[in-house]
């Protein structure tokens, strides 16, 4: 049974159709990457998968380990495993990331019937984590993003994935605005996830990330649609010869 | 934030129109007839025992308010206050005098304890002293002036007090045992011409706190009134006048709720400080009196005149207020910055929902030289309430080198509720330095999609972002207050969302 399975999805934004009929499959382990050009959906689809009110769902259906995601609440969706790392993640002044991540990781916890997580506890996990990511502890004691920089914003979507392990991570743009060095921490904090029990959806404009994540299958989608799916190499031919192929054929 | 996820769960658990607080006390009350009148002024006076010159300050008081208007300029409407139709005094029956929690009526007692307030410090309200060891040092000890209704039934800590110097009794009382000091300064910061509210308040004031603290003297407790409006109709009108001698340090808290009723409640209370030189008052509020219910119907009117007096040199007086509560709130604690090198801060939470009215601010009147004064307002309107700051910052002529810092943020949640920002800002002086900054912003829906996709609730993402928003502020409450506070911010936010 696949992870995650989207059946035909049909997506309005401000009475315009955005995603036009979108299907996509993806399986317990496996690393999924979406390219394709500026405005064509790609955040849309992830909004939408994570539950983001404003957009109206006009057909089709997205399922979750078999259950139909779209009538389960977001913070729901949340605690039962989907993650969305932000293209733009936002500011949250006077909340320590510290204090976020505790009451994000506790909801989601309670929601499960969990334990809910000591302070001891908490701090123990929080500095493992933040370790294996080169994440400075006094970055964890300003506000949420507040005067991070792009790279640390993502650095800290990246936080936040390891801290939840979620079954499906959803990853927006994560390596726009990285250095080299970033880049390659954020990397190898995503193949370090990587695992038989969870899978990745990896968007992103550049053939770099894929280099070091090695997706098992590359999707192009250009207005609303997935156009081609194949191989790690179709991010080469994409480097090569653009989108324009795609967007006659739409 | 540590006491989200309990707070989140209080929200989840109180609605509007289920008040947590609005139950009411069975005792029986010895209540004036209704309407105001000298008889009326007289008989509150003789209830008191009060000495004639208190009773001749009433009745000044009285025949000039007879002369004035209530005030129109705040951003607030309600029906007329018809002012014959209210009861000006109700005292719970007494017992004979009150020196031990035993003597007082357990329904009382009761009532605190369903407030889950001031007994938290039962066993030093019980006069228990804590054994050596046992005593958590991280809790600092808190004197209760309770005030319930508008007699002063319990006041602890007195010994304490008394060793340090410190004069800490229900007004009442004081005028009886400290007429010198009452006489000297009762009046002498909000004069009984102020206001409308003030006059009326100095004609029919029934009870509240007393302070004072000798020189160099550094107050070893915290001081805490919990009010608590109980009679049907009666009006509050409670008078506090603290005063910090030379060199000496005092910090206050203030707190009140309120039962459930239909009927308007007025409250009008006077507040008075005076700081002499070297000397510095601290005083904190968190009020959360019944808001009326979710169709805007009942709620208390609160019209609050606070005013501190840095009267010496390198004095300083704090107001730190949570508002939360009421149906209407005209409230400005100010700040007359009178002694060179004095320094005045206001640091305010206003929040309001539902149909609540907040008109709230502060004055600063610089006056002496070298002055300073800080502002900091948080405003944070939801619902269909409408949520006014309103300050005034002076320089005198002669208040060479006076300095303000305003900060003035207002965030709104929803769309059908306005927030206000009118500041007067005057300076008659050109070395005088004054900085304004204001910010008016929506709780986004990106930050809120942002919180619930890492698994929080539309309540708790909102509970979070608006305890980020007033953090600067709830830092300055003394520990303990700030918890509850804290809690009270998203409680008072319920129903904001969705
Ligand atoms: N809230 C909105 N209101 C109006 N139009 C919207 C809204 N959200 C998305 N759109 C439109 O939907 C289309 C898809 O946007 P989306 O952000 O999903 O693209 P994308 O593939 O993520 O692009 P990029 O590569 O630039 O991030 C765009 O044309 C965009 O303008
Ligand atoms: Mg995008």
């Amino acid at each position: 049974m696949a992870l995650l399975e989207i059946r035909d999805l049909h997506v309005g934004v401000e009475d315009r159709e955005v995603i036009r009929g979108l299907d996509l499959n993806v399986n317990l382990g496996e690393v999924h990457a979406i390219m394709g050009p500026n405005g064509s959906g790609k955040s849309t689809l992830s909004h939408v998968i994570a539950g983001k009110p404003g957009y109206e769902i006009t057909g089709g259906q997205i399922l979750f380990r078999g259950e139909n995601l779209l009538r389960t609440e977001p913070n729901e969706r949340a605690a039962k495993g989907v993650f969305l790392a932000f293209q733009y993640p936002v500011e949250i002044p006077g909340v320590t990331t510290m204090n976020f991540l505790r009451a994000a990781l506790n909801a989601q916890r309670k929601a499960r019937d969990q334990q809910e997580f000591s302070t001891p506890e908490f701090l123990k996990r929080i500095r493992e984590v933040a370790g294996s990511l080169n994440i400075p502890q006094d970055m964890l004691k300003r506000g949420v993003n507040v005067g991070f920089s792009g790279g640390e914003k993502k650095r800290n979507e990246i936080l936040q994935m390891a801290l939840f392990e979620p079954g499906l991570c959803i990853l927006d743009e994560i390596d726009s605005g990285l250095d080299i060095d970033a880049l390659r921490i954020v990397a190898s904090g995503i193949n370090t996830l990587r695992s038989p029990e969870r899978a990745m959806i990896v968007i992103t404009h550049y053939r770099r990330l894929l280099d070091h994540i090695m997706p098992d299958v590359v999707h192009v989608m250009s207005k609303g649609r997935i156009m081609k799916s194949a191989g790690k190499e179709l991010a080469l031919e994409l480097e090569a010869s653009g989108y324009a192929q795609f967007e006659d054929a739409a | 934030m540590v006491a989200v996820q309990e707070t989140v769960e209080r929200v989840k658990r109180i609605d509007v129109d289920q008040y947590r607080y609005g139950f009411e006390t069975l005792i029986d009350s010895e209540k004036a007839p209704k309407g105001l009148s000298e008889a009326i002024v007289k008989f509150i006076s003789q209830k008191k025992n009060e000495p004639a010159w208190m009773l001749q300050w009433r009745l000044e008081a009285y025949r000039r308010w007879l002369t004035m208007t209530e005030p129109t300029w705040a951003r607030v409407d309600y029906p007329k206050i018809d002012f014959q139709d209210l009861y000006y005094y109700a005292a719970p029956k007494p017992k004979k005098s009150v020196s031990s929690l035993d003597e007082i009526d357990p329904e009382i007692l009761k009532t605190y304890e369903k407030l889950g307030i001031p007994l938290r410090e039962v066993a030093m309200l019980e006069g228990v002293e804590p054994k050596v060891g046992e005593e958590d040092p991280a809790r600092r000890k808190i004197a209760v002036d309770a005030v319930f209704d508008s007699v002063s039934v319990a006041t602890t800590f007195k010994a304490e007090l008394k060793k340090a110097g410190v004069i800490f009794m229900p007004i009442s009382e004081a005028i009886r045992e400290h007429p010198e000091l009452v006489q000297k300064y009762l009046g002498s910061v909000v004069p009984t011409s102020d206001n409308f509210h003030a006059t009326l308040n100095s004609a029919v004031f029934s009870d509240g706190s007393f302070v004072y603290v000798p020189p160099g003297v550094r107050c070893p407790m915290e001081l805490s009134t919990y009010f608590r409006i109980n009679e049907r109709n009666t009006g509050q009108f409670e008078r506090t006048l603290i005063i910090a001698d030379k060199g000496s340090y005092v910090s206050y808290l203030e707190g009140c709720t309120a039962p459930q009723r239909d009927e308007n409640q007025l409250h009008a209370a006077v507040v008075e400080l005076v700081a002499l030189d070297d000397a510095e008052i601290k005083y904190s509020t968190v009020q959360n009196w019944y808001p009326g219910n979710s169709e805007g119907k009942g709620g208390i009117y609160n019209f609050v005149t606070k005013r501190g007096d840095c009267r010496g040199n390198n004095s300083k007086i704090s107001w730190t207020q949570v508002e939360t509560g009421s149906a209407i709130t005209w409230k400005y604690p100010s700040c007359i910055l009178r002694g060179d090198n004095s320094r005045g801060e206001f640091y305010s939470i206003a929040i309001s929902n539902g149909f609540q009215q907040v008109d709230s601010g502060t004055k600063m009147i610089h006056l002496g030289k070298n002055t300073s004064s800080r502002i900091i307002s948080k405003g944070i309107a939801a619902g269909k309430s409408q949520n006014t700051y309103r300050g005034l910052v002076t320089a005198h002529r002669k208040a060479l080198g006076a300095r303000n810092f305003t900060a003035c943020d207002s965030l709104l949640i929803g769309d059908k509720c306005g927030a206000h920002t009118v500041p007067y800002i005057e300076a008659k002086n050109s070395s005088a330095t004054f900085e304004h900054e204001a910010t008016t912003s929506k709780i986004s829906e990106d930050v809120l999609f942002y919180c619930i996709q890492r698994g929080l609730s539309e309540e708790e993402a909102v509970g979070l972002v608006v305890n980020g928003f007033v953090k600067q502020v709830l830092q300055k409450l003394p520990m303990e207050f700030a918890v509850e506070a804290q809690k009270l911010i998203s409680t008072s936010l319920d129903g904001s969302v969705g």
